[in-house]
């Protein structure tokens, strides 16, 4: 309903500075922009304060600004976050989010999207969760996997950078096998879970591996997902964010880093339910996509 | 499935005509029925126009999440499911919650502490939702007997904390239960606590109203804070900037919300009140110098102890507490006007109800506080054990 749900204080207006003013007037919705919203517009537009609290050159907050570029309805989409780097983004947009606790954003999310559907049974709207791999694959795998098995409507994103990365840099279950981090001196001793392979076991009807070097991709597939999850049932998307700072890069590595890891741990993975390729062909004829 | 859609202005989706609490709770006729402590929750649950409801088994809470399930299932609650484990279900409650609904969840003992981390939430996030505590003990050893030891963890939680002595208040107490956790200046989280077994599973005799009639629905955008419904602009629900930057005003901003949480809790203290007919209730002679302070089903031990020591000659008091959160140190202060020994008999090990009452009392009353009888491990509280704790007391030596 909302498209003015980020809205300044008249009476601070004068005292705001020109990024604030611009979230609330170029973070786009459907409703306000001339073209439809979409990735294209991302020069234009505000998604994502630039002063946010990630380090400076981090792959998560383009990441995060290619995902709300592509939201289907912003203006009736609630995030739902989890404790870690991503939720520190979360009070620098102008959308609805919900900081969870550690671990358990899928089942905040599935009680927020069942409630809305029975509050307001003729509107779409959508709940998508991005939390990081700690988050989703260790202390909150159960209540991700969950999630799945119900076939909540919801979608869930983990920006997956490999490591614990706010608390200072340990292994999580996505992290490589060998991999050394506080935590495991000596390197990890197991393989890294391959949650887009589980999401599809669990009953996701959409999946995918992928990193965000390509930002037209990344908003493709959050477009599909949500759509997919608003009419289908469960989506998984792991978009690799690497943590520049843990394994040593410079700030203007990240992308780089990306496009390398391309072709090895996060090339190329997408699960379509044949339930869900009939819906996307829909769509896709009624101009939804 | 009922549809929220069916909701008009007088009746609620399930057709119940909708009246308010003073109705249901004070003036509707009532007809006398024999329920457990289950079935009675259902009845009051069916006249709430309950929204959601998120279950999970543990014993002996489950027989009460079951029932809410057939009501779900006979039309009467919005959304109901079975949660993953007693975290899972905590945080989905927390999202019903957020997103605009009444909602009530079940849970006992071990339960409770695996969810623990959402108690906090709850009140932090000003949710008004509704836990019925049927307590229980705490492993290890597993245990599923009667204890209410998990009730002193709650205790700081942030929420509201009342405690029914039998049946007939557990049916009252989760009606108004609602009523007083959604008052706007109050909305924070509210845990209605029972013994587990001695009440829920107990059948007694009941004066309910009738069930064509429930309260109005919860009006959420009367929170303090926007539901998470992307209906309230500015949507500022957990989104302003996180206060754990360790500056100053972080600093600040957290300690002046937790205590903006509590003082929400104290607000709470005249609409109680005038729900549970006072936050204690005093039975025995106005004029004993011997009180028994207690909550739960060990403030009917302590009035059989009482009738048996009136035999005797000796004169006693029950002063039984509705509310733990808010205490009601001024009822209970006032209560033990000429009191000299106070006993706090409890069905838990560590004495948490002692505790409170000695914080309370402190250099307040001039009463001497005994922490005992305490039982615990399921074991009963009979009252030949709290006239032997008041014997030893005044005739040292000497026995019952």
């Amino acid at each position: 309903m909302a498209i003015d749900i980020y809205k300044i204080n008249p009476e601070f207006r004068d005292i705001m500075p020109q990024e604030i003013l611009d979230l609330e007037e170029k973070a786009t919705w459907a409703e306000n922009a001339v073209k439809p919203r979409g990735i294209k517009e991302l020069p234009e537009t505000k998604e994502l304060l630039e002063e946010h609290s990630l380090c400076a050159g981090c792959p998560e907050a383009a990441a995060l600004r290619y995902v709300l570029s592509a939201l289907p309805k912003p203006e009736e989409t609630i995030i739902v976050n989890s404790t870690g780097c991503t939720s520190l983004m979360f009070p620098h947009i102008a959308l609805h989010t919900v900081h969870s606790l550690f671990g358990n954003q899928n089942a905040v999310a599935t009680g927020i999207k069942r409630v809305l559907d029975w509050r307001f049974p003729d509107t779409e709207k959508d709940v998508v969760v991005l939390a990081g791999d700690g988050a989703t694959v260790d202390i909150g795998l159960d209540y991700t996997l969950q999630s799945f098995f119900r076939q909540e409507n919801i979608t869930t994103i983990c920006f997956d950078n490999e490591v614990y990365a706010n608390t200072g840099g340990q292994e999580s279950g996505a992290t490589p096998k060998g991999q050394v981090f506080k935590m495991a001196p000596t390197g990890k001793k197991f393989e890294k879970v391959k949650m887009w392979e589980l999401a599809v076991t669990s009953g996701c009807h959409y999946s995918i591996n992928m990193t965000a070097s390509a930002p037209k991709a990344v908003a493709k597939a959050v477009r599909e997902a949500i759509l997919i999850a608003r009419e289908i049932g469960p989506t998984f998307l792991n978009i690799y964010t690497p943590c520049i700072l843990e394994i040593g890069l410079n700030a203007n590595e990240g992308l780089r880093e990306m496009k390398e890891q391309d072709k090895e741990r996060f090339a190329s993975f997408k699960y379509v339910s044949p339930e869900a390729e009939e819906f996307l062909v829909k769509c896709k004829e009624e101009g939804r996509l | 499935m009922s549809k929220i859609t069916d909701m008009t202005k007088t009746h609620n989706w399930s057709g119940q005509k909708l009246v308010t609490a003073d109705h249901l709770l004070f003036d509707a006729p009532r007809e006398k029925h024999f329920m457990t402590g289950s079935e009675v929750l259902k009845e009051a649950v069916k006249r709430c126009t309950v929204d959601a409801s998120v279950s999970y088994p543990i014993t002996p809470q489950s027989e009460a999440a079951h029932l809410i399930g057939e009501l779900w299932a006979e039309g009467y609650v919005g959304v109901y499911f079975r949660g993953e484990n007693e975290f899972g279900v905590m945080s989905e409650v927390a999202g019903c919650a957020m997103a605009g609904a009444r909602t009530i969840t079940t849970t006992s003992g071990p339960g409770t502490l695996r969810a623990m981390e959402n108690f906090a939430q709850w009140s932090g996030t000003r949710i008004p939702c509704q836990l019925i505590l049927m307590a229980r003990g705490i492993n290890s050893p597993l245990t599923i007997q009667p204890d209410n030891l998990e009730v002193s963890y709650m205790l700081e939680t942030g929420c509201q904390i009342w405690y029914a002595e039998n049946v007939q208040e557990l049916f009252d107490m989760s009606i108004a239960a609602f009523i007083v956790a959604e008052k706007p200046d109050v909305h924070v989280p509210i845990i209605t606590v029972v013994d587990g077994f001695f009440v829920s599973h107990t059948r007694e005799a009941v004066m309910l109203p009738a069930d064509d009639i429930a309260l109005f629905p919860y009006e959420p955008y009367k929170s303090p804070l926007p539901p998470i419904d992307s209906e309230t602009p500015p949507g500022r629900f957990l989104r302003d900037p996180f206060v754990m930057k360790s500056n100053y005003i972080s600093y600040a901003t957290h300690a002046s919300w937790q205590w903006e949480v509590r003082s929400a809790v104290e607000r709470s203290r005249p609409y109680a009140k005038h729900f549970l007919n006072g936050l204690v209730h005093v039975t025995g002679e106005e004029d004993a110098e011997i009180a028994f302070v207690t909550c739960g089903t060990a403030s009917n031990q302590a009035k059989e102890a009482h009738r048996e020591l009136m035999k005797l000659g000796i004169k006693t008091k029950v002063i039984k507490l509705r509310t733990i959160r808010p205490f009601p140190t001024e009822e209970l202060i006032e209560a033990l006007e000429g009191v000299k020994n106070v006993f706090v008999p409890e069905f838990n090990v560590v004495g948490w109800l002692e505790k409170e009452v000695k914080t309370a009392l402190y250099k307040k009353s001039d009463a001497d506080v005994v922490g005992g009888p305490r039982v615990a491990g399921g074991m009963s509280m009979p009252a030949e054990a709290i006239i032997q704790e008041v014997m030893e007391k005044i005739n040292p030596g000497k026995g019952a």
